[in-house]
């Protein structure tokens, strides 16, 4: 024990020494949050959209007003020209375009259906996706909102659509506000990143600067060693998601609905997988380099397969198995549950009990290729 | 001379590196208190075979015992009796002379009475009480070595391996190191150096010359000068460097 107090107060004074640290401490929080937040926002609004409208009726004219009514929505301009049309969407001005037929109004009258034609620029698939399902819903409301009152043809078909009413409510995030679903994955990254380069680079400096061969010549234990080595991290990395939280706090008003208690407990568990892991790849290594190069492909992978940026759901079927070995995809879910939802302890056992087998099995790798050899 | 005065004990220690042979069937003892000198050319296999003396790497094959602790089962034993000095700077650059002595002693299980005690008598004997807190990096190199070995011996082991420690140290600082190792021997402490300045090898009490993995020679000194009609150790390792078929 007393050898663990005499290496972490080494460690602790070698980290406060080291000039890049206390930036490194106060600023990637910082950035990533206010940045991060901001920039990886899946959100599309203010699609700009080129309206062609043929008919000039009324009913056009509602329909058209109901996509500038949207938030979704921006009627960029106006023409009668498909050409002008068609070089909008190609330079990129305008991404949707909507082309009112003539004989719209007519036919919605007389037939008590019409035709309108809306063309996405596709190369941001996403973009389009959403943008067609927004303008789906749209002429969804619509259809039930105006067509009884004008098709003049008694039709019980269309009278019954008036009388299905969707409500939506959205639960845990009732104003849908991105940056509620967007903190807790931030903070998780964050506490990623802090912990496994950290301690990554840690041991293989040591081995860089020959101070470990005279360390394997002392009688220290792998496990002080070991757990001297983690505990300055483990506590970095602490104050940082604390730092985050409340970044977060006054700056997103994000919710925090469950314990904190149970937020940094589990936050200890996640710590001790990314810091087995980052000590892994420094006794694998021999310069910070190599350990830099490594922990930067793991992380990408890792962060990309997250589910952070793109939903997991919609990956290929063996990028959803991949994550099931992905910690930050358990780590994620846990810190979205106790933030957003309040989940308590049970809610969360699953999760928790599989960062507790990745913990053992990566501070088990560390433990195990740890040798005190030259 | 009985067997428990001798310190390490190893017999026919061989090392292989795939096909290469680092240590070639090294059998040699080396006596309580004494200052051994292991001599050889740059890559003859000095470095290797301290290492596995001081359980950092396992020998091949061949026995090898040091301070009655066997290499194989108890190096974690042998540990608690040796310091090491690696060819490679290891004080901490980042830390201070103090806070350096305070880390190696308290590793070594020294209580904070005691560490402070011997970091006084430390800083004392080196005449750098005022550098006390100053960072390792800002000192000389000469002090540096100087330091390193004192922290080497700080928990007072049985015996200290020191692989090259004079290692671009100007003459001055050299003697001053020699000084400090004849103290350490005068105490009790059995001295393991390597080293390839020859002028070094007359301070040791016995020494051994290895040419590619081989001893080729082993005995004090002026012995050794004798043996080999030399005018002094330069000569004696030239003859064997070149042609280590020279036997008497």
């Amino acid at each position: 024990m007393r050898t663990i107090l005499f290496i972490l107060q080494k460690e602790f004074l070698q980290i406060f020494r080291n000039k890049t640290m206390i930036p490194i401490i106060f600023v990637v929080p910082v950035i990533q949050l206010i940045v991060l937040v901001h920039a990886a926002t899946l959100e599309v609004k203010n699609i700009e959209m080129i309206v062609i409208d043929k008919n000039l009726s009324q009913t056009s004219r509602k329909l058209i007003s109901k996509f500038e009514g949207s938030p979704f929505f921006k009627v960029k301009a106006a023409t009668f020209s498909m050409e002008e049309a068609y070089n909008k969407i190609t330079n990129d001005e305008a991404t949707v375009l909507l082309v009112i037929p003539e004989d719209f109004e007519n036919r919605l009258i007389s037939e008590g259906k019409s035709n309108i034609q809306i063309s996405i620029n596709a190369i941001n698939g996403m973009v389009a996706g959403l943008s067609n399902a927004y303008a789906s819903s749209i002429i969804t409301d619509f259809n039930k909102e105006i067509i009884p009152d004008i098709v003049t043809i008694p039709d019980k078909s269309l009278l019954a659509i008036k009388n299905i009413n969707i409500t939506n409510s959205y639960w845990y995030n009732p104003d849908l506000n991105y940056k509620n679903f967007m903190v807790p994955g931030i903070l998780v990254l964050l506490v990623t990143i802090i912990g496994l380069f950290l301690s990554s680079m840690n041991v293989v400096r040591e081995k860089e600067i020959g101070t470990i061969e005279q360390i394997n010549v002392t009688p220290i234990k792998k496990y002080q060693f070991i757990i001297g080595k983690l505990l300055p991290f483990l506590a970095i990395a602490l104050f940082d998601l604390a730092f985050g939280l409340s970044i977060g706090k006054l700056l997103f008003d994000i919710p925090i609905v469950g314990s904190l208690w149970l937020v940094f407990g589990m936050t200890i568990v996640y710590l001790l997988v990314v810091l087995g892991v980052g000590l892994f790849i420094s006794t694998l290594t021999n310069t910070q380099q190599q350990a830099m190069f490594i922990s930067f492909f793991f992380m990408i992978v890792f962060i990309m397969m997250s589910g952070l940026f793109t939903p997991i759901e919609s990956m290929p079927d063996w990028a959803i198995e991949f994550d099931r070995i992905n910690p930050l995809v358990y780590f994620m879910r846990i810190m979205r549950m106790i933030l957003l939802k309040g989940s308590m302890f049970n809610d969360i056992k699953a999760d928790f009990y599989s960062l507790l087998i990745f913990a053992f099995i990566s501070l088990g790798l560390a433990t195990w290729r740890y040798r005190k050899v030259a | 001379m009985d067997k428990h005065e001798y310190i390490i004990n190893t017999v026919d220690l061989t090392k292989k590196f795939g096909s290469f042979v680092a240590n070639d069937k090294l059998t040699f003892s080396v006596k309580k208190g004494e200052i051994f000198g292991f001599l050889g050319a740059n890559g003859a296999g000095k470095t290797t075979a301290m290492k596995i003396m001081c359980g950092l790497s396992k020998p091949t094959s061949g026995h090898v015992n040091v301070a009655g602790y066997d290499i194989y089962t108890e190096t974690e034993k042998i540990k608690k009796n040796i310091g090491y000095m690696s060819q490679k700077f290891s004080l901490y650059e980042d830390l201070t002379v103090y806070e350096n002595i305070r880390f190696y002693g308290g590793i070594y299980g020294m209580s904070r009475k005691n560490i402070r005690q011997k970091a006084e008598n430390l800083l004392t004997k080196m005449e750098i009480k005022k550098y006390r807190n100053n960072l390792i990096a800002s000192l000389p190199l000469g002090w540096k070595q100087k330091l390193a070995f004192l922290i080497a011996i700080i928990h007072e082991p049985q015996i200290v391996f020191l692989d090259e420690p004079t290692g671009g140290v100007d003459p001055i600082t050299r003697r001053q190191f020699w000084d400090l190792i004849y103290e350490a021997s005068h105490n009790g402490i059995t001295v393991f150096v390597t080293t390839h300045y020859m002028d070094e090898a007359e301070y040791c009490d016995r020494i051994s010359i290895m040419v590619d993995g081989k001893i080729v020679a082993l005995d004090s000194p002026e012995n050794l000068i004798n043996k080999y009609n030399s005018k002094n150790m330069d000569d004696v390792f030239v003859k064997l460097a070149r042609n280590p078929s020279v036997k008497l």
